[in-house]
């Protein structure tokens, strides 16, 4: 890849990221986090590419552990976003008392 | 790298796109977070079928191990420990930047391969990767409560010397791209860096670092792209860099603070203000949880506002019951959420969730401030800071100008506290000593168990 293409990429990625993110309610602010974090181990492609090249050892045990954290990352954030996000589903209250206040959005 | 690997790619860069929009919404955002790791799977797949992999053993070893590993801490951590373990993964994330970075530096040079512009990426990823790595390490630390350590004297000459060994030993491995000793010392000083960087940081400041160190591990990956000339990696992690820098934002505005000033004048000193004796002297009244339960039971509408405190003394399900308990007599109950309250962003809205209250319960700052005025009792729950009125009236105080939830404007607000010790801004708070406070001092969950009890024998 031509290296300004790369930078091309790069710059329109964060101005969507940007754009995308802007007008958060404070509710996801804690899932947006984990769940955008495990999007950045998507570092782990690299490290499959490292580990999987297969040239040296050295550089397939680094790959190795980069795999293994890169995982961690990735799973990890997966799973404990879903778990955060499926607290914040609306409950049905036992009363059915009106929402109250404004709410988050 | 072949057609059907750039288009995988390129299905997994959308997936992420589109889930990171829906985790932004309510009502969308599990399906975000299902979309998400989709794009992830789709880029693991992909990537493992493409014919530049030539050894499966240590990779199979590793995703085994690391899936394994990741999904026992998502399953088992407890909510109040929530931004620790976001730390934590974060480092992880940076940590295997590093290594990316380094691996390829090292089979590259070992080629004699093209390598200017892949040994400049490289040591941008090694730098940032390694940052992030030990400064997630020192945040989760803190966040767990076991590292107290918080630098040292002259620590910041010893900071400044690690930055401009860093620029060394990264112009170095450009420079000198054959020899890999440079890319370890490049390692080596950036995690010394992140250590620096980090400890002197503490209490308040760390929904800022946690957000700083999520945009900075989107960063490393961007990098870690640039060495591969990977665009999925590029995309991915910019996404990731932009939303955790605008998290950063959100943070410092919340708090009237800069980045620079949180990153390099942290723990604002409350010296030269009025001390805690002027400002408290026999203008404290106690109370007790019987008489708080009288308020409450005449109250019409009741505000809770919880801080870190909800979270250290895992009052949440107790806070639930009450609250609960009050809207079966018909009052009506809001929760006040300051944007800055625990030690993540979002840190109360998880808490009060995982209790099962209602997100539409939990009011904004800017949405509660007006209705305080119509709010006749409103319950402090181990927030200090926040709800100083210093913040609107001394103009010469630390945390003056930062937007605050104004409390004090209800007919009458209970502070449950344990001490009058002050915040991490370290003044006193005259909210404490106003003539419609009352404290309540004692540990948060059994006061406000205490509260309930009192009010079911009305």
């Amino acid at each position: 890849m031509d290296l300004l293409v790369a930078v091309t990429l790069f710059v329109m990625a964060v101005f969507l990221g940007v754009e995308l993110i802007t007008k958060v309610p404070p509710t996801l602010h804690t899932p947006l986090m984990s769940g955008s974090n495990a999007i950045s181990g998507i570092t782990v492609v690299g490290a499959l590419l490292a580990a999987g090249a297969g040239h040296r050892t050295f550089t397939a045990v680094l790959g190795f552990a980069a795999v293994t954290m890169a995982m961690i990352n990735v799973v990890g954030g997966f799973m404990v976003t879903h778990r955060m996000l499926h607290m914040f589903r609306p409950k049905r209250r036992r009363d059915a008392s009106p929402p109250k206040g404004r709410g988050g959005s | 790298m072949d057609d059907w690997t750039t288009l995988g790619y390129l299905v997994a860069a959308v997936l992420f796109i589109l889930g990171l929009k829906r985790l932004s919404r309510p009502r969308t955002a599990v399906r975000g977070n299902q979309l998400g790791a989709t794009g992830m799977l789709i880029a693991v797949v992909v990537t493992l079928a493409d014919n530049s992999i030539l050894s499966f053993e240590w990779i199979a070893g590793g995703l085994v191990l690391g899936a394994a590993v990741g999904a026992l801490l998502a399953v088992r951590v407890r909510m109040t420990s929530m931004p620790e373990l976001v730390a934590l993964f974060n480092g992880f994330g940076g940590g295997a930047s590093v290594l990316v970075a380094a691996a390829s530096y090292i089979e590259a040079t070992d080629r004699a391969a093209d390598t200017a512009r892949l040994s400049a990426a490289a040591a941008l990823a090694s730098l940032i990767g390694a940052l992030t790595f030990t400064g997630s390490l020192i945040a989760f630390g803190k966040l767990r409560e076991s590292l107290g350590w918080s630098g040292f004297a002259g620590m910041r000459i010893v900071t400044v010397t690690a930055a401009a060994a860093a620029a060394v030993f990264g112009t170095l491995m450009v420079v000198d791209a054959g020899n890999p000793l440079w890319v370890w010392l490049l390692v080596a000083v950036g995690a010394v860096l992140g250590v620096l960087v980090v400890s002197p940081i503490g209490g308040a400041d760390m929904p800022v670092v946690i957000a700083l160190l999520n945009s900075l591990s989107g960063m490393a990956a961007v990098a870690a792209g640039f060495v591969l000339d990977n665009s999925l990696l590029i995309i991915a992690g910019s996404l990731v860099g932009a939303s955790g820098l605008i998290l950063t934002q959100i943070m410092c505005v919340a708090m009237n603070r800069s980045l620079p000033a949180v990153m390099f004048s942290p723990a604002p000193s409350g010296a030269g203000g009025p001390s805690a004796d002027d400002v408290y002297g026999g203008k404290v009244r106690s109370t007790s949880a019987d008489d708080v339960a009288m308020l409450l039971e005449s109250a019409e509408r009741v505000a809770i506002v919880p801080g870190y405190g909800l979270a250290v003394a895992q009052a949440q399900h107790a806070v639930r019951d009450l609250a609960r308990r009050l809207e079966d007599r018909g009052t009506e109950v809001v929760f006040g959420i300051h944007p800055v309250a625990g030690r993540m962003p979002g840190h109360m809205n998880v808490l009060l969730a995982e209790a099962e209250i209602s997100y539409e319960q939990l009011v904004e700052m800017d949405d509660i401030n007006p209705t305080f005025e119509q709010t006749n009792v409103t319950i402090v729950l181990g927030a200090n800071d926040v709800v100083n009125p210093v913040a609107r009236t001394d103009p010469s105080s630390p945390i003056a100008g930062m937007p605050i939830l104004d409390v004090d404007k209800s007919d009458v607000v209970v502070v449950i506290k344990r001490s009058l010790s002050p915040g991490f801004a370290g003044i006193p708070n005259p909210l404490f000593a106003a003539d419609n406070s009352l404290m309540l001092f004692g540990d948060g969950r059994e006061a406000v168990v205490s509260i309930t009890k009192a009010l079911q024998q009305i």
